[in-house]
C-alpha cells in the first residue's frame, strides 16, 4: 500500500517531467556567461537584425497605445491584420485563406510552430525534419510527444533536404514533414523543383509539411517559393511565418500560421487556452508593416546582400570553405581544416579574439564541423570580425 | 550600378575593392563606372559630415527665404547664379510657396551673416525681400541624428 500523505514520510518525487528532462537546453546559449562577462567581442552569433524597427511602424504603435488600444484581441488576432495578411498572401503567392477561418496570429513563429506540431502530433507520432536545423524543431517535436527523424543535409547538397531521402523514412507513425527555408543556419534556400519533389511525396503519403518561412522575403539573387502556392499543396501545408526577420521586428513577437481550417482550429484551441491571443501592441505595428513597410524591406534586403557577399568572400579569403548562402543572413562555413569540434572552435575563437560564432553542432549533428556567423551586423564589424578570423585560422590550420 | 553609388553615397571612402566585393560587380568595372560619374559631375565630391559643435567650433548657419523678380527670357535662374556664386551660400534651392529662393547660409558669427545678407543678398536689384531664420539647434544633419540617435541593444547570442 503506498503511504498516504498524512503519515509524513516522504515519497521522493522528480519535480520535472521527464519529457522535459529528455530535452537538451539550447546549445546556442552555452557562451552566453562566457560571452556576457567578456568587452569587446564582436558577436556573429546573432540571430536577428541589427535594423531597429523601422520608424513608421514603432509610430504606428505609439499611437495605437495613445488611441487606448491596450485590451485582448480575437483568440485568431486582429481581424485587420488577418484580412491584410490574406491580400498580402494573395498578391504575393497567390494563396487565397480565408481570414476568419483560416489564418492565426501568434506570438511569433516559435509559438506557431509549437502549435501546429501539438495540434497534429499523438504520443510517437513522427516529424520527419533536415539536420541541420533550427534549434527548436527537434526539442518542441519531442516536448510535443513526437519523435524527430533527422534527415541529413549535407554541404554538397546546398544543406537542401532530398525527397528521396525522406522517402525511405516515411512509416506508418509520420505525421509531418519540417523544413524551414531559407534555412536558419545554412542559408539555403530550396529550389522550387525540389519543393515540388517534396510536395508530391507529401501529397502520395497524406503528410503535412510544416513549412517555416520567416527568412522568406530575405533572399538574394533567387525565389523564394511559398510551399502552399504549389499545386494542391495548401491542404498539406501549414505554413508558418512572422514579422521578426524581414521587418526586424523580432522583439515585438507577432507570427501568424495558415492552414487550412481544421488544423487552425486545432491550432487556435491550443493558443485561446495557453497565450489567448497575440500582444495587441506587436499586431498593431505588424498591421503597419504588412501595409507600407515594403519598402523598407527591400532597402534592407539589399544591404543584407552587401555584407553576405563580404562575409562569405572574407570567410573563403581566410581559407574557409563556404557555401553560398542564397537567403537568410547567415554564412555557414567548413571549420574541417583546423581539425576541432564546432564547439572548440567557437569556444578557442571568442577567448584568443573575441568573435563570437555559434557552433554548428548546435544545430544537429550534420551541423558539426561548421559555424553559423551572422552577417546582420554592420560592415566596419563585419571585416574586423574577418581579420580577427584570419589571425585565428593562419595560428590553427596546420596543427592537427 | 546603382548598388556602386549608393555604397558610396553612405561611405565615401570605400574602395572600388570594397564595393566589387559587396556588389559582385568587377573591381574594374566598378572604378570605371565612378570616373565616369566623376568626369560626369554625376559624382559632385565626397565629404564629410561633421558635428562641428562637439569638435568645439562655432559655426552659424541661416535659412534665407528670398522673394525676387523673375526675369523675361532666363526666369529665376540668372538671379540664383548671381547669388549661388557666393561662397556663403551652401545651398541653394528654387522653391514653390511663399517666397522663390532658399538659401542655406553659413558663416563663422551671426555679424558675417547678417553682413552678408544686408550687404550682398539684399541690395540685389531682383531682390524684393529677404527673411532670415537663424539655425539654433542641429537635430539630424545628412539623415544623421546628431545626439541620442539609436542604439543596438541585440543580445550577443541569440538563436
Amino acid at each position: 500500500m503506498p503511504k498516504t500523505g498524512s503519515s509524513h514520510i516522504k515519497i521522493p518525487r522528480k519535480h520535472i517531467s521527464q519529457k522535459v528532462s529528455n530535452v537538451s537546453p539550447s546549445g546556442i546559449r552555452k557562451f552566453f556567461d562566457l560571452l556576457s562577462s567578456m568587452e569587446g567581442v564582436i558577436s556573429l552569433g546573432v540571430g536577428e537584425p541589427d535594423f531597429i524597427t523601422p520608424y513608421h511602424i514603432r509610430e504606428a504603435a505609439i499611437y495605437s497605445l495613445e488611441k487606448g488600444y491596450t485590451m485582448y484581441t480575437s483568440n485568431y488576432g486582429l481581424p485587420q491584420l488577418r484580412q491584410e495578411l490574406a491580400k498580402y498572401l494573395e498578391s504575393c503567392y497567390g494563396l487565397s485563406y480565408d481570414p476568419d477561418s483560416e489564418l492565426l496570429i501568434t506570438v511569433g513563429v516559435s509559438e506557431g510552430l509549437d502549435l501546429a506540431l501539438r495540434a497534429i502530433l499523438d504520443p510517437g507520432d513522427e516529424v520527419i525534419m533536415p539536420d541541420p536545423c533550427y534549434v527548436a524543431y527537434p526539442s518542441c517535436t519531442t516536448l510535443a510527444g513526437g519523435i524527430a527523424i533527422s534527415i541529413p543535409t549535407t554541404e554538397e547538397n546546398s544543406f537542401e533536404i532530398k525527397a528521396q531521402d525522406i522517402e525511405p523514412r516515411i512509416t506508418e507513425r509520420t505525421k509531418a514533414i519540417l523544413i524551414g527555408y531559407p534555412a536558419n543556419p545554412t542559408g539555403a534556400v530550396m529550389p522550387k523543383e525540389e519543393l515540388i519533389q517534396i510536395a508530391q511525396l507529401a501529397q502520395q503519403h497524406n503528410l503535412l509539411v510544416i513549412s517555416d518561412e520567416v527568412y522568406g522575403q530575405l533572399v538574394y539573387g533567387v525565389e523564394h517559393t511559398c510551399l502552399a502556392s504549389l499545386p494542391r499543396m495548401k491542404e498539406h501545408t501549414i505554413l508558418l511565418n512572422g514579422f521578426s526577420k524581414a521587418y526586424a521586428m523580432t522583439g515585438w513577437r507577432v507570427g501568424y500560421a495558415a492552414a487550412k481550417r481544421e488544423i487552425v482550429e486545432a491550432m487556435t484551441k491550443i493558443h485561446q487556452y495557453t497565450i489567448l491571443c497575440a500582444p495587441i501592441m506587436g499586431q498593431m505595428a505588424a498591421l503597419e508593416a504588412l501595409k507600407k513597410g515594403d519598402s523598407e524591406v527591400e532597402a534592407m534586403v539589399r544591404e543584407y546582400d552587401c555584407r553576405r557577399r563580404v562575409m562569405v568572400k572574407g570567410l573563403r579569403d581566410i581559407g574557409l570553405s563556404c557555401f553560398e548562402p542564397k537567403g537568410a543572413f547567415y554564412a555557414f562555413p567548413s571549420i574541417k581544416i583546423t581539425g576541432m569540434t564546432s564547439e572548440e572552435f567557437a569556444e578557442k575563437l571568442l577567448i584568443e579574439e573575441k568573435v563570437a560564432v555559434v557552433p554548428g553542432s548546435a544545430f544537429g549533428h550534420y551541423g558539426e564541423g561548421y559555424v553559423r556567423c551572422c552577417y546582420a551586423t554592420s560592415l566596419p564589424e563585419i571585416e574586423e570580425a574577418l581579420k580577427r578570423m584570419g589571425r585565428f585560422i593562419e595560428r590553427h590550420r596546420f596543427q592537427h | 550600378m546603382k548598388q556602386i553609388f549608393e555604397a558610396l553615397e553612405k561611405d565615401a571612402r570605400l574602395t572600388p575593392k570594397q564595393i566589387s566585393t559587396m556588389t559582385g560587380i568587377s573591381a574594374a568595372e566598378v572604378e570605371k563606372t565612378i570616373k565616369k560619374a566623376e568626369k560626369d559631375r554625376a559624382i559632385l565630391k565626397y565629404k564629410t559630415v561633421i558635428d562641428w559643435a562637439k569638435l568645439g567650433e562655432e559655426q552659424v548657419w541661416a535659412l534665407v527665404e528670398v522673394k525676387v523678380v523673375p526675369q523675361r527670357d532666363v526666369g529665376f535662374d540668372a538671379i540664383a547664379e548671381r547669388i549661388y556664386r557666393f561662397p556663403q551660400a551652401r545651398s541653394v534651392y528654387l522653391a514653390s510657396g511663399t517666397y522663390d529662393l532658399a538659401i542655406l547660409v553659413a558663416g563663422k558669427t551671426m555679424q558675417d551673416i547678417a553682413v552678408f545678407v544686408s550687404e550682398k543678398l539684399a541690395p540685389l536689384d531682383t531682390v524684393q525681400g529677404t527673411v532670415t531664420h537663424f539655425i539654433l539647434k542641429k537635430y539630424k544633419e545628412d539623415g544623421e541624428i546628431l545626439e541620442g540617435g539609436e542604439e543596438i541593444k541585440r543580445l550577443p547570442v541569440t538563436p
